[in-house]
Order: C-alpha cells, then structure tokens, then sequence
C-alpha cells in the first residue's frame, strides 16, 4: 500500500505530545496536578510523545528519500 | 465514582483522535480496487505494521479492563495467559503453522480446511466464526458503552453509535488494511495512554518492593478486600508458580497445574492464536513468507511485556485500597442512588442500642453484602454527631463487602489524571475497544463474503460482486453488533451463555488443525466427525461437573455433578482438554477407517511431510523465524524464572 503508516503515527503523537507540552506550561502550578502526585504531568508526558512523534516523522521521512525496498 | 468532567483540551484531543483514524480509512480507500484489496490486504504490508495490528486487534475485547481485574483477583499468575499461554503459540504458529496458511493462499482459516479437508469442516469453522465475531464485538461494545457512562456521564446510546460509526466508516473505506493501520495507531495510544498511569500508580503505592509487600499482606487475609474467605500462603499474589504449584486448593486462581499447562497453555491458547481468523487474518496480509511468519513473531515481544501495562494496574489497585491513608477502594458494584439515599435513611433511624437491627436494616436498604462492622461504626459515629448525608453515603460506599474489579482501570484513571493526560488515557481504552471491534468486522466480512457467502450461497460471480459484498456486510456487521450490545446490556445471562457455546465449539477445533497440518492420512470425514465428537464432550462435560459454591444451572452439572471445580476457571480449562482430547482421538480413529480422498499433489503445500521445507538461508541468520522463536521462548522461559 502506497501510505507509510509511519506519517500518521508521527503526525498525531507530535501534535499531542505539541498540545499536552503547551497545556502543561499554562496550567504550571494548579492544583489539579495534585491528582499525578505534584508532577506536572502533562508537560513530562507531552515532551515524551514529542519525542516518540518525532522519531517516527524522522523515520517517514528518511522512508520517503531512500529508494523503495524490493 | 462521581463521572469526570472533562475540559476543552480533552475534547480537542478525542475530535483530533478521530479526524487521523478517518484520515487514514480515507487515504486508503483509493488503493481499493478488488475484493482482495479490501478483504486481505493483497498481502502487502510490512511485518512491523502486520505484528502490531496482530496484538492490537487481540488487545481490543476486554483485555485492558479484563486483564487488570485479573490482576487485582489473582495476582501475578495472571500472566500465565501471556508466558504460558500466548507466547509459545505465537511462536508455534509462526514457525510451523504459518507456511501453510500463507502458502497454500487460502484467503482464510475456514478456506484452509476447505483445502485440506471438505466443505463440512469449513461450514462449522466458519459459521460459529462468524456469529462469535458478531457477538463478540457487540458484548465488547457495550462494556464500553458502560464505561464511558460510569466515568463520564456519557449516554449509553450515544457512545454507543458513535463508536461504532467510526470504526464503521474507515474499515468501509479502507477495508482489512484501514482496520490494520488504525490498529497500529491504537497500538501506539494504548501503551503511550496507559503507561503514565501505571507509572503514577506504583509511585503512589510505593514502588515494586513496597507493593510485593502490600501483596504478601493480602494473601493471608483475602477477606478485607473482599477476594474470598480462604487465606492463601503469602507469595500467593506476587509468584507465578509457586502458588500453581501447591495444588488447585492453594492459588486464587482455583487451578492446578495440569490444567494451567495443557488446558490454557496448549489447548486454549493454541486453538486461539494458532487457528483464530482474527488474529491470523494479520499475518496473512503480510506482504511475503518470510514477513507473513515474522509477523507473530514481532507480535511476541510487546505481547510478553503487557503484563507491565495490563497486569499490573489491578496489583496496583489491591496495594493501595490496603494502604488506609491512601483513601482508595477497589469501586463496588453500582448501587442505584435510591438505594444510597434508603440506606442513609437507615443509617439516621438506627438506634445504637441495637445495633444488630441497625446493621440488618442498612444491608436490606442497600441491597448488597456490607461491612457490618463499618456499618455499625458509621451508625455509632452517626449517633454521636449527626453526619451530613454526603459523609454518610461515602462512608456506606466503601462499607460494601464486594468489589467491581472491571472498574479498576476506570477508578485509577479517575484518581492519577489531570485534564490532558486523561485525554490520552480516556483514547488508550477507545483504542482498544476500536481496535478489537475493527478486528472482529474485518475478519466476520471476510469470513462471511469468501467462506459462507461465495463458498454456499453464490460462487462464481465476478470480483465487483464480491467487493460489494464485503462492503455491504461491513455495514451489516456493524449494524449486527450493535443489536447485540443492546441485547447484551439487557440480557446478559444470554450472552454468557452463548459464550459458553462458543467455548464449546473453539475447545477442540485445534485438534483438527493440527492432525490436518502434520498427518497427512488425516481424512475429511475423520476431521468433520472428529470436530463434532469433540464439540459433544464439552457439553456432556459441561453437564456433569460444576465449580464450588455454583448452582448446577447455565454454569453446568445439570445432568448430574460427578466432579466439583475449585473455580470456574479450572472448569473452563478442563473442559478445554477433554475436549481437545476427544477430537484428536476421534479424528484419528475415524481417519485410519476412513478412506482419503484427496491424493498427495492435493495436499502438497497443506501438510508438512508433502511440502517442501522453506530454506531461510538468504535470510538474515537473526531474522529466521526458526532463531527468533526460540529466542523468544528463552526469553519467555527467564521471565517465568524471574516471578516464579
């Protein structure tokens, strides 16, 4: 099939990991952080998707220049 | 449990979840151009995307939620269904079932039997495949519709349809290879969602050594978290083996260690993930041999570390509700308001003086088997200084003496997530019921259009034909499970009991596999006889045992009780082998007076002493199957070790 999965995968835990990392920043401090134990969760799990996202969009795109494997 | 609110944030998230999957049944509904395009893949996709989508579609069902309450009941001999169970029959299919499915390019598992065998065998695989998809998404989607309504105050109904609508939409567009892709994405989403959960988890309870030591705790007093009246030797929560090992007596699970081995680990486990259209069906869309085998294989190595993901949470869970300042309770079943507000009621009438009286009239209010001694400190303390209904209902809610272990997963998900991670939380289990419910329409469409449709009802059409029919069955299908969510919200009685048939059918069918693939005199009759003989004696012994503390009824000994369980699940796994034993007794039996119908170049590819062995040698030395698999096993056999 002509769709590299890894496009989507990386697209979407990017703009999570983009979107929690942001939410964490703002929301730095308030109480509802009491829940995940005084971490900031948001921020630390956002950063982590950025990272899986973004090696999977390393990946695609690596994927898209080399010649397609026989 | 109060239903969570949830903020923009999480909306954004969940609508943005659901723009990507449809995004990918959309980019991918231009490559569907034949029936095989949209029922099999054309065997195109690469073994990374082919091994996820096999665990992913797997995981789907109850696993996340069942698991974790296995988690909580039993411990860590739940992972006997992963170290014991699902790896080595992973590694089995790949390394010796597998040339045969992909090789012999039947498009299916019942088309396999069709080939080695006659239509008779297909018809029965085929035919209870096919209702057992069907049911068994519609009784996946209504715990979830049941979910979302415990945790988030959604609408039965609405969650309902608009799960189902799209998962409905990208596999009509995409087909097995939409339902592929998004399984992977769900893949993804399931452990990313999860694992942060566990992670605050076993900080909150103190981390592995401190929760070993909660577990030692529990396992000689069961009663304080409602686990049963039996005390059980203090590694029985927190070893894999030992407790196994002690006797059927002696573990939560009531099972003994033959029933373990060969009732879950060969029988169960290989007719499952050795013969199941469900999860095979991803393999054979494998773009090649080599990829087809390697696919359980790459399957293997997350499915051997989701106990950490799945297991776990439920350890977790017992751990915390020991730990008194952690304010935590295993949830008890949902008891209606009417019955909280009668039972505060009680409360408030009770005089401290009789108390036995006071006790008896909360329990009858609130309809369900209470504490009595927190009962009666919440009446005394009552008596002293009146208690404000809202204190009063919580106390009577963690007085009551039973424990709801689905909602494990959901209580913790509510007690470590803030806006944003719950979000990602809240997608880990719409992944995996999306997965599972994808998994189950895309292997009942194509069991349906090639085996039942094409195979009885109209053969030699052309493929147009087909590929509309496959579409049109996706809806139908759909449209099935959700009529069977309904009835199962309602009736739940008869959804149990068809899965007891279920269980009936898919006990032996390995049997039949398994002579068909390894010995070639194997004959038709043989296999069809064989496979009916053995679906027989797991009624007639459904019929004549039960497990402690049932009543003979829909959980079996209604013709009489000549053997007593000590648990539903040893039943289950003991029927399992006499079942398997009956067929493969049968078959052989009737076989060696059966004439063979099909000659040698018939079976050539279907059997394995007339196919020619596959030469791995331009393979990789580590990329043969024959090499992964047996270093999986070790690594499977030291994991054992390790929790033993």
């Amino acid at each position: 099939m002509g769709l590299d999965l890894r496009w989507p995968i990386g697209l979407m835990f990017t703009f999570f990991g983009a979107l929690l990392t942001i939410y964490g920043v703002v929301t730095n401090s308030d109480p509802m952080y009491q829940l995940s134990l005084g971490k900031n969760i948001n921020l630390i799990w956002g950063i982590v998707l950025l990272i899986f996202g973004g090696l999977m969009l390393i990946g695609a795109i690596r994927g898209s220049k080399a010649p397609p494997q026989a | 449990m109060q239903p969570i609110q949830l903020h923009w944030i999480d909306y954004t998230i969940l609508l943005a979840y659901v723009v990507f999957i449809l995004g990918i049944g959309w980019a991918l509904a231009r490559y569907m151009k034949s029936s095989r395009d949209f029922l099999t893949s054309s065997r195109s996709i690469p073994t990374w995307v082919t091994g996820l989508a096999f665990i992913s579609a797997n995981l789907g069902a109850l696993e996340l939620v069942g698991m974790a309450a296995s988690g909580a009941k039993y411990g860590i001999a739940t992972s006997h269904f992963y170290w014991v169970g699902a790896i080595p029959a992973m590694v089995f299919l790949a390394v010796f079932m597998m040339p045969f499915y992909y090789g012999s390019k039947a498009r299916s598992t019942p088309e396999y039997l069709k080939m080695r065998f006659d239509q008779r065998v297909r018809f029965v695989n085929a035919f209870a495949f096919a209702v057992m998809t069907v049911a068994t998404s519609g009784i996946s989607m209504n715990a979830l519709a049941d979910l979302l309504h415990l945790l988030l105050g959604w609408k039965y109904s609405v969650s309902l349809w608009v799960c189902s609508v799209v998962v409905l939409l990208y596999v009509f567009k995409g087909g097995l290879t939409s339902a592929i892709y998004t399984e992977v994405l769900q893949f993804f989403l399931i452990v990313l969602g999860f694992a942060p959960v566990v992670w605050l988890g076993l900080e909150d309870v103190g981390g592995w050594s401190a929760l070993k030591e909660r577990l030692t705790g529990i396992a000689s007093h069961p009663a304080t978290l409602a686990l049963g009246d039996k005390t059980f030797q203090s590694d029985a929560w927190t070893s894999a083996w030992k407790p196994l090992l002690a006797g059927s007596g002696n573990n939560p699970m009531g099972v003994d260690i033959f029933a373990m081995v060969f009732g879950l680990g060969f029988v169960l486990s290989f007719g499952y993930w050795c013969t199941n259209f469900l999860v095979v069906q991803r393999a054979m869309a494998a773009k090649n041999m080599t990829a087809a085998r390697n696919t359980p294989l790459v399957a293997a190595i997350p499915k051997m570390l989701f106990p950490a993901i799945v297991i776990l949470p439920g350890m977790i869970a017992v751990g915390l509700a020991t730990l008194p300042n952690k304010e935590y309770r295993i949830p008890p079943p949902i008891i209606s308001d009417a019955n909280y507000s009668k039972a505060i009621d009680a409360v408030q009438n009770a005089n401290p003086a009789d108390m036995d009286a006071g006790v008896k009239a909360v329990h009858d209010a609130l309809g369900a088997p209470i504490y009595s001694d927190k009962v009666s400190a919440l009446i005394t303390a009552n008596a002293q200084h009146a208690e404000t209904t809202e204190q009063i209902k919580a106390a009577l809610y963690n007085s009551v003496a039973e424990n709801d272990y689905n909602a494990v997963i959901p209580s913790l998900v509510q007690r470590y997530c803030p806006s944003g991670l719950l979000a990602l939380a809240l997608l880990a289990l719409f992944a995996s019921f999306m997965s599972g419910m994808a998994g189950n329409i895309t292997a009942f469409n194509t069991v349906w259009t090639y085996d039942l449709y094409q195979g009885y009802i109209a053969p030699n059409k052309d493929d147009r034909h087909y590929f509309r029919m496959g579409q049109f069955v996706t809806v139908v299908g759909t449209l099935l499970s959700i009529v069977c969510a309904y009835f199962a919200s309602h009736y739940s009685n008869a959804m149990d009991a068809l899965q007891l048939v279920f269980g009936f059918v898919n006990a032996p069918i390995f049997a039949t596999f398994l002579l068909g693939m390894f010995w070639k005199r194997t004959t038709g009759t043989g296999a069809f006889l064989g496979l009916i003989g053995g679906i027989l004696t797991s009624v007639v012994f459904h019929a004549l045992t039960l497990s402690v503390g049932d009543t003979p009824g829909i959980k079996g000994g209604y013709i009489q009780v000549v053997h007593t369980f000590q648990s539903d699940m040893a039943q289950a796994f003991w029927l399992a082998s006499f079942a398997f034993s009956a067929c493969f007794i049968l078959t052989v039996l009737i076989s060696l007076v059966t004439a063979q119908t099909k000659t040698d170049e018939e079976l050539k590819g279907l059997v394995y002493s007339l196919t020619p062995k596959i030469k791995d040698h331009e393979q990789h030395f580590f990329l043969r199957p024959a090499v992964l698999g047996t270093i999986l096993i070790i690594a499977c056999v030291i994991l054992n070790i390790i929790f033993w």
